[in-house]
């Protein structure tokens, strides 16, 4: 099976090639439903095969003895220039493939609901070939086997991400310095730009230590590293992993992102794309785990942003703001859960959080679809009668990621908080748990003020319940919600879990952390506590008031814009620039650059015409220069007899 | 050990034809029957060529000397002889010239060519030369009623006469020094005694005679005159084969000397600054040219120096990038080349501002050329950027940075020149009525310029068979397997 991996990566972008060209020859008029349905149904099939190749590989892995669980496909030679070789060639280890997994699996049932979607839109083959294409470069980026591929992978899932922001490009987006989608679009390009800049960064570093960029060569070679080298190659491959997965201090885009139609926020900005910088981080964990003080940073900013998004998230009232800085939260999770040496723990994390995450930002599309581009909470409540799938799905989800008992996120979230308890960082610890009282009230209020209460919804909408499309994602994600949880269960329960076993089997490293079972089972009670009473207090808060603000103090003011991160970069980076750029180039192209460019272009010319004069067109004149040549020539020889 | 005549199979067979053909036209006098039957044999020459690649050795008492590089530059020679002749009839029709004698002449050059590239001994080497050379001056002045095209083949004559006598003085002064016309017995000779300054003088002379054909600086002024006088498409031929072969013989003239070459600061010296004079000449003089075909001609000359840069460097990458160079270029070249001629058959167009707009009326047609143009640019990921690509990294490796960053510069310049026509195909709007051409010919053009994309997007099997067609040539003293 995975000789046929080449095929897995194919697909997609096969996918992406014909729906591009249905899109510029006009295949569907718009709203002919026969045409869609085949146009989405295709472009599925297109990830749903990687999906299942990725099981294939999947059995085929676990049929092999732990000792050899990894397979490198080379397809071919990309290009080679002095020492450096780069292939296309795909690593298959229980990492990848699990990363393999969530992409297409959670990819495939997201395609399927963006046939019910994107209904009617006028660009829906455009819309389904950036989304091919973007599973496309995913699986480069994850299986990538080098870092180079890799790197085309990431720039590849930006490059769709930026198309996917502003796939509306006309429509109009509110925001600090962004009037339209496309500056949202803009925003979360250029701050990926920063973090993709310390990525290659870090890269030249390695390649000039090294001379390879292959993951193999790269942990194989640890040694070759001294210190400040290790130091500074993990603090760069960390800033361009703050740029991708949305961290401090490059976050900000994340939330702006979601000017991009809902689905892209569930499968970019939520399960996939933003959790790149986790798989990358987790691929190089050897490597981190030698670079003590950038660990730290790590779990001290994914500590921070988790705390910071999670108290943003409370007073919005965009639900699908709500739910983006809910996804910035969680990424700081998994940061942090990378900084103290869980590495596991994240990746256990990143599968749960695609789950339920995915599930509630389908669901927040499913209520906006329904009310016509409402995303205002204050415009909703009672739509749980309405909308019964949905509705419960939203729960479902909203209750595993506040880490209800039993649920997903519980699972996940709990070994994370415990690892960081049990790595003795207690401060990061309790910043973690009222985080995830934060989660839990930001959850329940979401869900609350959606579907319960009365409806506040204008009486010209008659919202109804999604098509069937749209229902099975999301019962069946909400199902992994719920049940997802298995693949970890906690070791007071299991000893040797699931996913441990599994990804032992690959490269990825993390630190021995043993803990006392008593420990373990307070910390799993008190995770609950916080959840359940953190659900509880949003209940019965919001159920009664059925407003979406608390009070109007100057601290909710602070939340509510978001500490002003945005008006601050803006003032620092934005507006000094645009001065710059605006007054001060302009002069200086015109004077300067062009000046010296036209001077050396038209001095160029009139030396050119005068060589005319040599081509005298006789004959005779030609001979002498042929004569003067070769005397120069002999003589030369003759004198230097070499 | 396979016997001679197999080894040299596709020179026999290009002999025999270039009879067939003569004895064709004779008797039946029919130009567009000898065309096809050129192309025919054009395509079997080539054809042998790639069955019998493998096959390698000396033949004929040691006089030539075959092997994979041979093989190589026969194709090229062939697959030049071929796109030349399919863009000539139109053209000659146009001009009233369509005599079947064209492709019979153009296919005898072609066997003088590959006497040339597989040249194991100079006097098979000089009679490769004249019989190339001779039948090229005939091409030059086909249209016989046209001034400038007797001056044109009247120029080339005399210099390439004097050239050739340069080159013959050269190779008898080199017998004089060692006694030996046979080239990896001379380099034996110059081994085990030292080199003399008689043999130095001799071998200046002979590389002076290879330098005119490629028209390097200050060896080149033939080119502009010659070119723009000539029929169009037999000077895209010039302008390709003729240079190919010339190259190809320098290459197996400077790897049998290798050992004398490569530790010379002197030749290196030599040899690098003619290619900078090469390269900065053609291009500046390019800049001035309104008509195109004179801007093509300096051109060349500036492309002459780019494979000069791989000369220069004086190892198996750079002769190998020359070669990639010599296939890219054949194609690119031919099809601006057949464009300009294609364009001035039909309304005598010949300016770069004559193109304003053409995208307007054939796409195709100006989507080709443009190829070409970039191409010709080096600019990635097209054939001309692999090429150049490929001898400026011999040129750093050889430590001549400087050569390589001079090279990069002067294509710079280039940009100009080139993309002057792009924009007058692209952004201008036509003047004047539709520029009409036939859509096959758009065609085949388009084809040109998809296989320039594709040596550029793909070459590392061309690469791959240029390193191992070079084997063969670097073995000096070897007397075949």
């Amino acid at each position: 099976m995975h000789e046929s991996i080449f095929l897995a990566v194919l697909f997609p972008l096969v996918g992406f090639l014909l729906n591009a060209l249905f899109s510029s020859m006009k295949f569907i008029k718009s709203g002919e439903s026969g045409k869609e349905f085949f146009v989405g149904a295709f472009s599925t099939l297109m990830i749903v095969l990687p999906f299942v190749i990725a099981v294939g590989v999947f059995f085929e892995l676990q049929s092999l003895p732990a000792s050899e669980q990894k397979f490198v496909v080379n397809v071919y030679e990309w290009f080679k220039a002095g020492a450096m070789t780069v292939g296309v060639s795909y690593q298959l280890d229980s990492l990848s493939v699990l990363m393999m997994l969530v992409v297409t699996g959670v990819g495939s049932l997201i395609h399927l609901y963006s046939i019910g979607y994107m209904h009617g839109d006028e660009g829906f083959a455009r819309f389904f070939s950036y989304l091919n294409l973007f599973i496309f470069a995913m699986l480069n980026l994850v299986l990538a086997d080098n870092m180079a591929l890799m790197f085309l992978g990431w720039e590849g899932v930006g490059l769709c991400s930026y198309f996917l922001i502003g796939f509306w490009y006309d429509r109009k987006f509110e925001g600090v310095g962004i009037e339209t989608t496309t500056d949202a679009a803009n925003k979360a390009f250029m701050l990926n730009r920063v973090g993709d800049f310390a990525m290659l960064g870090a890269m030249f570093l390695i390649f000039q230590k090294i001379g390879s960029l292959t993951f193999e060569s790269i942990l194989s070679q640890l040694s070759a590293f001294d210190q400040t080298h290790l130091f500074w190659m993990a603090l760069l491959v960390f800033i361009g992993c703050t740029g991708k997965s949305a961290q401090i201090p490059l976050f900000t885009w994340l939330p702006d992102a979601m000017a991009g139609p809902t689905p892209v926020s569930a499968l970019i900005h939520a399960a996939t794309m933003v959790t790149s910088g986790i798989y990358l981080i987790a691929r190089l964990s050897p490597l981190f785990m030698l670079a003590p003080d950038v660990m730290n940073l790590v779990a001290i900013i994914g500590a921070a942003t988790a705390i910071i998004a999670a108290s943003i998230a409370v007073v919005q009232n965009d639900i699908k703001k709500i739910l983006a800085y809910s996804t910035v939260s969680q990424l700081g999770y998994m940061f942090l859960a990378l900084g103290v040496g869980a590495t596991t723990a994240a990746m256990f994390h990143l599968v749960t959080h695609a789950f339920f995450k995915a599930c509630l930002f389908l669901g927040s599309g499913s209520v906006i679809h329904a009310l016509h581009e409402e995303q205002d909470v204050r415009q909703m409540g009672g739509l749980q009668k309405v909308m019964p799938s949905t509705g419960t799905t939203f729960l479902i989800g909203a209750i595993a990621l506040s880490g209800f008992p039993l649920t997903a996120g519980f699972f996940s979230k709990d070994e994370l908080l415990a690892k960081t308890f049990a790595s003795g960082n207690v401060a990061l610890y309790a910043v973690g748990i009222v985080t995830a009282a934060l989660t839990a009230f930001y959850s329940m209020r979401a869900y609350a003020l959606t579907f319960l209460g009365d409806a506040r919804w204008a009486h010209d909408k008659h919202p109804h319940e999604s098509g069937a499309t749209m229902t099975i994602p999301l019962w069946i994600l909400a199902a992994l919600s719920l049940i997802g949880g298995v693949i970890g269960l906690p070791a007071v329960i299991q000893e040797h879990n699931w996913i441990h076993g599994w990804l032992s089997r690959s490269q990825i490293v993390e630190k021995e952390m043993t803990m006392a079972h008593s420990t373990e089972w307070i910390l799993l009670a008190l995770s609950s506590a916080v959840a359940i009473g953190g659900l509880g207090f949003a209940y019965s808060i919001y159920t009664k008031k059925q407003t979406a603000a608390a009070s109007q103090n100057g601290f909710y003011n602070l939340l509510l814009n978001k500490y002003y991160i945005d008006e601050l970069y803006n003032a620092l980076f934005v507006k000094p620039m645009r001065f710059v750029s605006e007054k001060i180039l302009p002069t200086l192209d015109a004077a300067l650059i062009n000046g010296v460019l036209n001077g050396v272009g038209t001095s160029f010319i009139s030396i050119a015409r005068s060589l005319k004069i040599w081509q005298s067109g006789v004959a005779q004149n030609y001979a002498l220069a042929i004569i003067a040549g070769l005397v120069a020539i002999l003589s030369y020889l003759m004198l230097k007899q070499p | 050990m396979p016997n001679d005549y197999l080894l040299s199979l596709p020179i026999l067979a290009a002999a025999g034809w270039s009879v067939l053909l003569i004895i064709l036209e004779a008797m039946l006098s029919r130009a567009a029957l000898t065309r096809v039957f050129a192309m025919l044999g054009f395509a079997l020459v080539g054809g042998l060529s790639v069955i019998g690649f493998p096959l390698q050795g000396l033949a004929f008492s040691e006089m030539l000397r075959i092997g994979g590089f041979q093989h190589f530059a026969n194709i090229i020679f062939c697959l030049s002889g071929l796109l030349v002749v399919a863009l000539s009839e139109k053209y000659l029709d146009d001009e009233n010239v369509h005599y079947g004698e064209y492709y019979i002449v153009a296919f005898i050059s072609v066997v003088g060519m590959m006497l040339l590239a597989a040249a194991a001994n100079m006097a098979i080497l000089f009679i490769g030369l004249e019989m190339m050379s001779i039948a090229l001056y005939v091409l030059a002045g086909l249209m016989r009623r046209d001034v400038r095209s007797n001056e044109a083949a009247m120029k080339y004559f005399l210099l390439g006469a004097f050239a050739s006598g340069l080159l013959l003085y050269g190779i008898s002064l080199i017998y004089g020094a060692t006694g030996e016309l046979a080239l990896h017995k001379i380099a034996i000779a110059i081994q085990t005694g030292s080199a003399s300054m008689l043999f130095w003088i001799g071998f200046g002379l002979l590389i002076t005679g290879f330098l005119f054909k490629i028209s390097a600086v200050p060896f080149h002024q033939w080119t502009p005159d010659v070119y723009d006088g000539s029929p169009t498409p037999a000077a895209a031929f010039m302008s390709t084969g003729a240079k190919a072969a010339a190259f190809s013989a320098l290459i197996v003239v400077v790897t049998n000397f290798s050992t004398l070459l490569q530790n010379s600061p002197t030749w290196s010296l030599v040899i690098s600054s003619i290619a900078l004079a090469t390269m900065v000449v053609g291009n500046i003089a390019a800049l001035a040219q309104e008509n195109l075909k004179r801007m093509l001609a300096y051109s060349s000359v500036a492309h002459a120096g780019y494979m000069l840069v791989g000369i220069a460097a004086a190892t198996p990458d750079g002769y190998s990038g020359i070669m990639f160079y010599t296939l890219v270029y054949t194609l690119m070249n031919i099809g601006a080349f057949g464009v300009v001629a294609l364009l001035e058959s039909k309304e005598n167009l010949l300016l770069a501002s004559d193109y304003a707009g053409l995208f307007k009326h054939r796409p195709m047609l100006a989507g080709a050329m443009a190829v070409f143009m970039l191409s010709l640019a080096g600019v990635p990921p097209l054939g001309g950027f692999i090429g150049k690509y490929k001898v400026f990294a011999a040129a750093v490796d050889a430590k001549l940075t400087w050569l390589a960053l001079a090279g990069v510069l002067a294509s710079a310049v280039s940009a100009y020149y080139y993309l002057r026509v792009v924009y007058f195909m692209f952004m201008r709007d036509p003047v004047g009525e539709a520029i009409s051409a036939p859509a096959t010919s758009s065609l085949a053009f388009a084809l040109i310029a998809v296989a320039v994309v594709l040596l550029g997007v793909f070459p590392t099997e061309i690469l791959r068979i240029t390193d191992a067609a070079l084997k063969f040539a670097q073995l000096p003293t070897q007397t075949g397997f």
